[in-house]
């Protein structure tokens, strides 16, 4: 469970989120939309605290992310993240990639570790690539890698910042497929994405987002078929 | 046709140019060392950053305004004048008979005059290099894409584990070529620890210069000397370079 209330976030006087309210239940997977430069993707990094917020107060589940005293790295084994530049770790193989976390923050033996990491390249259709380094891998690849990674820890809940913007199109398709499979397995998934019909097919609720604040929050159905706010359906008629 | 060298020089001198490179090789891997050192907690240091909480400024006045300062002080200052600073100032502050403040007495004595010099001139190229070296190390953590650290932390890593398995092994391919000129910079410069009278090889050339009056044989010697041990510096550094670049 997700409490967002009245977030707010300046990058220097910038203004970059303006009062962010939302609950998101266990399980439930969320797309959030918008144009360039709207706040999406500062508001997700807002939930694993790579951002501090000025204001406001965000709850993940047993975590107050917004108090001082809150051991943020017990957090972030909580909350896994995927990034739209992949963040791959280049001197390290596909399979050191996914066991760095595990061996080094859950303290698992090495051979327990790996095993676990065989079966999420398994997962993610990769099985055949665990000594591969990131360079040899295509962008597809990497962000499949980076997400068997980000499973790792066994986090209740998944972020994916923009998680194809940075592929070329016909490798979008396979990062989709393994998010899909993931949307069905019961964890909770807040995804930042410009893919709308990937949008309308697995997400329970849509956020529309503009000028660091969410505008509108609907199903898929009304968000896509029937927006009451003005702005969504500037936006989505640009795009659709 | 070189038979106006006069390699007898040389010869009759052989004992002190060998102690000579000895002393400058000790020299050498003691800077190399602590500077590494050194110079890996002070670039650290430079880029210690608390963004908030009670941490932010003890960090900032202890720890990187400290290291700053000392870093822009031994880049800002000639190498020449921080050896006398200390061999004539500094050391004698904190190692004297009567009132040394780190050593006194018949110890101090000894030090004093057993190794007065080496401890003044290794000290002096050691704290210079970790200057350098604190550079190189701020250079190649930062060169790091902030990605990485993202990555890193979003994973449950804490920032020593960070640095440690993700942002400094990247970096340290980035940096060895920069340490490895810092090496071979030490080597040179170690010659000017000659001024306070530590005999290492440009003292000895010197001897032998002033013995004969004759300049070619000694300095070019010990030219050749210095030659050989940058070449086989570079080779060594080439050879690090070729194993740990990205597979």
């Amino acid at each position: 469970m997700i409490q967002v209330a009245d977030l707010q976030k300046y990058f220097g006087k910038k203004k970059v989120l303006n009062g962010i309210n939302c609950d998101i239940k266990d399980n439930e997977v969320v797309c959030i939309i918008g144009p360039s430069g709207s706040g999406k993707s500062t508001f997700l990094r807002c939930l694993n605290a790579l951002e501090s917020a000025q204001g406001g107060t965000i709850t993940v589940d047993q975590f107050t992310v917004t108090d001082p005293k809150t051991d943020l790295n017990e957090l972030r084994t909580h909350v896994g993240m995927v990034f739209q530049r992949f963040n791959l770790f280049p001197h390290m193989t596909a399979l050191e990639n996914i066991c760095l976390a595990p061996l080094s923050v859950k303290k698992v033996s090495r051979s327990e570790a790996q095993s676990q990491a065989r079966d999420l390249l398994k997962r993610v259709g990769l099985a055949d690539k665990e000594n591969s380094y990131p360079q040899e891998l295509s962008g597809g690849q990497q962000q499949r890698v980076a997400i068997a990674r980000a499973l790792a820890m066994e986090p209740q809940i998944l972020l994916f910042d923009e998680p194809t913007s940075a592929l070329d199109p016909e490798m979008v398709g396979e990062v989709l497929d393994v998010m899909r499979s993931l949307a069905h397995s019961g964890k909770t998934m807040i995804i930042v994405t410009h893919e709308m019909a990937f949008a309308k097919q697995v997400s329970d609720r849509v956020f529309f987002m503009d000028g660091g604040q969410i505008l509108e929050i609907g199903t898929p159905e009304h968000i896509f078929s029937a927006p009451r706010n003005e702005r969504t359906q500037l936006f989505l008629s640009k795009i659709l | 046709m070189f038979a106006w060298f006069r390699t007898d020089i040389v010869i009759e001198y052989w004992p002190l140019f060998l102690r000579g490179l000895w002393t400058t090789l000790e020299l050498t891997l003691i800077g190399i060392f602590v500077g590494t050192v050194l110079g890996l907690l002070l670039g650290l240091g430079k880029i210690a950053h608390v963004e908030q909480g009670p941490w932010k400024w003890p960090v900032r006045i202890a720890v990187k305004t400290p290291a700053q300062l000392y870093i822009a002080f031994v880049r800002g200052t000639p190498l020449f004048v921080q050896i006398l600073l200390i061999h004539f100032a500094l050391v004698p502050l904190l190692i004297h008979p009567e009132n040394g403040l780190l050593i006194q007495g018949d110890l101090a004595l000894l030090l004093k005059r057993e190794y007065g010099a080496f401890i003044s001139g290794a000290l002096a190229l050691s704290l210079n290099a970790a200057a350098y070296i604190a550079e190189i190390f701020r250079a190649g953590i930062q060169s790091i894409d902030s990605g990485q650290v993202e990555a890193a932390r979003s994973l449950g890593l804490t920032y020593a584990q960070t640095m440690r398995s993700v942002v400094i092994p990247q970096a340290f391919r980035r940096m060895l070529p920069p340490l490895g000129n810092e090496a071979i910079t030490l080597l040179k410069d170690s010659s000017l620890v000659s001024a306070i009278g530590l005999a290492e090889l440009a003292y000895a050339a010197r001897t032998a210069a002033g013995a004969y009056a004759r300049y070619w044989e000694p300095y070019l010697f010990i030219s050749l000397i210095y030659l050989i041990i940058t070449f086989a510096m570079s080779y060594g550094v080439h050879r690090l370079e070729r194993k740990y670049k990205n597979p």
